[in-house]
């Protein structure tokens, strides 16, 4: 089950580069919350902070407080452990160029020690039928490579694959920018599935897709969330200007 | 103006045929030395093989026939010595260099090592694993597989580096996000994405001492006799062929050249095998 997300005066820098700046919200368990803005505001390195990615990059540094479930996750657990709870999509599918399908999935299972075959079947199935990829590959999961499939294919094997380590959280950045359409539309009815069992968080570009997908959206501009309410609120009437302006293409 | 596209379109095929006429001269030029080798090798040694030369060991100066089986399984036994010495250093110095030194001065130390390393001369090698390892104990054929060893680690190091950095940021970060250590990441996903090219890395390596003689001269010293023992002087092929070249007999000329071929076509073949075995595993659609 998902859980819901806490975030308390949230700041990150990169470098000199203070890009996020007192950031306080509060996720809801078991739905989707979309983050909109444009390029460079923020709602990237927010995401990563959410599993602790940002601090693979050596320059990097984050005050602030995120509360996942009851884990604070900056003081109560190694960023090892918390990226085990919150799986990640990238905007770029990402799958293991020399791995089979199969063994693209049960990786993250695999890499930490796990290796009971029954059950590993069973979860790499369990979770291509989750990502509503195992139609399309299930008779050669250990014959083709990750990098085999199309570029839809590849994202819904990285959902997969997040989806097979179990987590309670979802971050997905801007998943669908580098498809088609029709993988677009595939990878956003599975969004809708998934709610029901993650907590989810989508970085979009795509105004219609938050629209379409999410029960709450959040407004980042220049390192400041502007907005945050329930996405018919904000794409109907928002408070403020700034998220007008944006939603109605006056800028970004 | 349509005698103008005409033209135009002729002089793009024009260019087009010379530019790929060129790139085909080319690989002839590239290929050509090789084949000349071999051919000119197979001209020259072939008359002289026979299963003598495979199973019997050297006769004394004088008798004609014998063979150079003492010295084909002592290269083999110099390079697996080597190998096991030069592979696993340079696998792990160039996982150092690309995943875990990034940037350090430490990594910058190594790196400039290695780049020396790799252009001291073999006779300089040969002579410096003469007096650290040859001098406090004897010439034997541990000290030659030593030699060969450190010649191997930097070109295993360098290309396992470049090799290292060539996988996508994107396939580390995959890892990582899924709760993997970074230790466990680099071992199982980043070195096993790269392990075509650090595999490519090792034969070369090992292509390049198989036909060393300067760094054996001082140190396996070679043997007329049967050695598998690594403690005791120990016969390979290049110094038996440099011998038998240099030696005033048409016999032992032969058998140089039988010794020449010899060596090209096991190296190939070692090559050739453990690019047939590290191939199969791997999935169609993976680059």
């Amino acid at each position: 089950m998902g859980v819901g997300i806490e975030v308390t005066n949230l700041n990150a820098w990169y470098g000199t580069n203070h890009t996020l700046q007192d950031i306080n919200l509060n996720i809801p368990a078991n739905h989707a919350t979309a983050l909109i803005g444009p390029s460079g505001c923020g709602k990237s390195t927010f995401v990563r902070c959410l599993n602790r990615m940002h601090e693979t990059n050596p320059i990097a540094r984050v005050t602030g407080t995120v509360r996942i479930g009851d884990l604070d996750i900056y003081n109560d657990i190694t960023p090892v452990e918390i990226r085990r709870r919150v799986g990640m999509v990238f905007q770029r599918p990402n799958p293991f160029p020399t791995m089979s399908i199969y063994d693209n999935v049960a990786a993250g299972l695999k890499l930490n020690g796990y290796s009971n075959r029954h059950v590993l079947d069973e979860i790499v199935e369990k979770s291509l039928k989750n990502s509503a990829l195992w139609d399309e590959v299930k008779d050669d999961l250990k014959k083709k490579s990750g990098a085999s499939l199309s570029g839809g294919q590849q994202q819904r094997l990285c959902i997969a694959r997040a989806l097979a380590v179990d987590p309670e959280v979802l971050l997905m950045d801007e998943p669908a920018s580098a498809l088609d359409p029709v993988s677009t539309a595939k990878i956003e009815d599975l969004i809708f599935q998934l709610k029901a069992q993650y907590t989810i968080v989508i970085v979009t570009h795509n105004m219609q897709q938050a629209a379409r997908v999410a029960e709450k959206t959040g407004f980042f501009l220049n390192g400041r969330m502007v907005e945050f309410d329930s996405t018919h609120k904000i794409f109907t009437n928002p408070a403020d200007k700034r998220t007008e302006d944006y939603i109605t293409g006056r800028f970004g | 103006m349509r005698d103008e596209h005409k033209l135009k379109a002729r002089m793009r095929a024009g260019i087009d045929g010379l530019a790929t006429g060129l790139a085909v001269l080319s690989t002839v030029l590239v290929v050509a030395p090789l084949v000349a080798i071999f051919i000119y090798l197979v001209y020259k040694g072939a008359s002289s093989l026979n299963l003598d030369f495979f199973t019997k060991i050297p006769k004394p100066v004088g008798e004609v026939g014998g063979g150079m089986a003492n010295a084909i399984v002592g290269s083999a036994i110099l390079l697996a010595v080597g190998s096991m010495i030069g592979v696993p250093i340079g696998i792990a110095g160039g996982i150092f260099l690309a995943e875990f030194g990034r940037g350090t001065r430490l990594a910058n130390a190594v790196r400039f090592t290695a780049d020396v390393l790799n252009g001291v001369p073999s006779i300089v090698m040969g002579i410096a694993i003469y007096s650290l390892v040859v001098v406090p104990t004897h010439f034997s054929g541990f000290s030659g597989g030593v030699a060969l060893g450190v010649m191997m680690i930097p070109t295993v190091c360098r290309t396992t580096e470049e090799m290292l950095l060539m996988v996508p940021h994107a396939v580390r970060e995959a890892a990582l996000a899924l709760g993997v250590p970074n230790w466990r990441s680099v071992l199982s996903i980043t070195v096993k994405t790269a392990s075509p090219g650090i595999i490519t890395g090792c034969m070369l390596a090992f292509a390049r001492v198989a036909g060393e003689t300067a760094p054996l001269i001082f140190t396996a010293f070679g043997n007329s006799n049967w050695s598998t023992n690594l403690n005791e002087p120990m016969a390979a092929l290049p110094l038996q062929i440099y011998v038998y070249a240099l030696s005033p007999y048409d016999d032992w000329h032969r058998l140089a050249w039988a010794g020449a071929l010899v060596l090209i076509v096991l190296i190939l073949l070692a090559v050739s095998l453990v690019r047939y075995v590290t191939s199969r595993g791997v999935l169609k659609g993976a680059s």
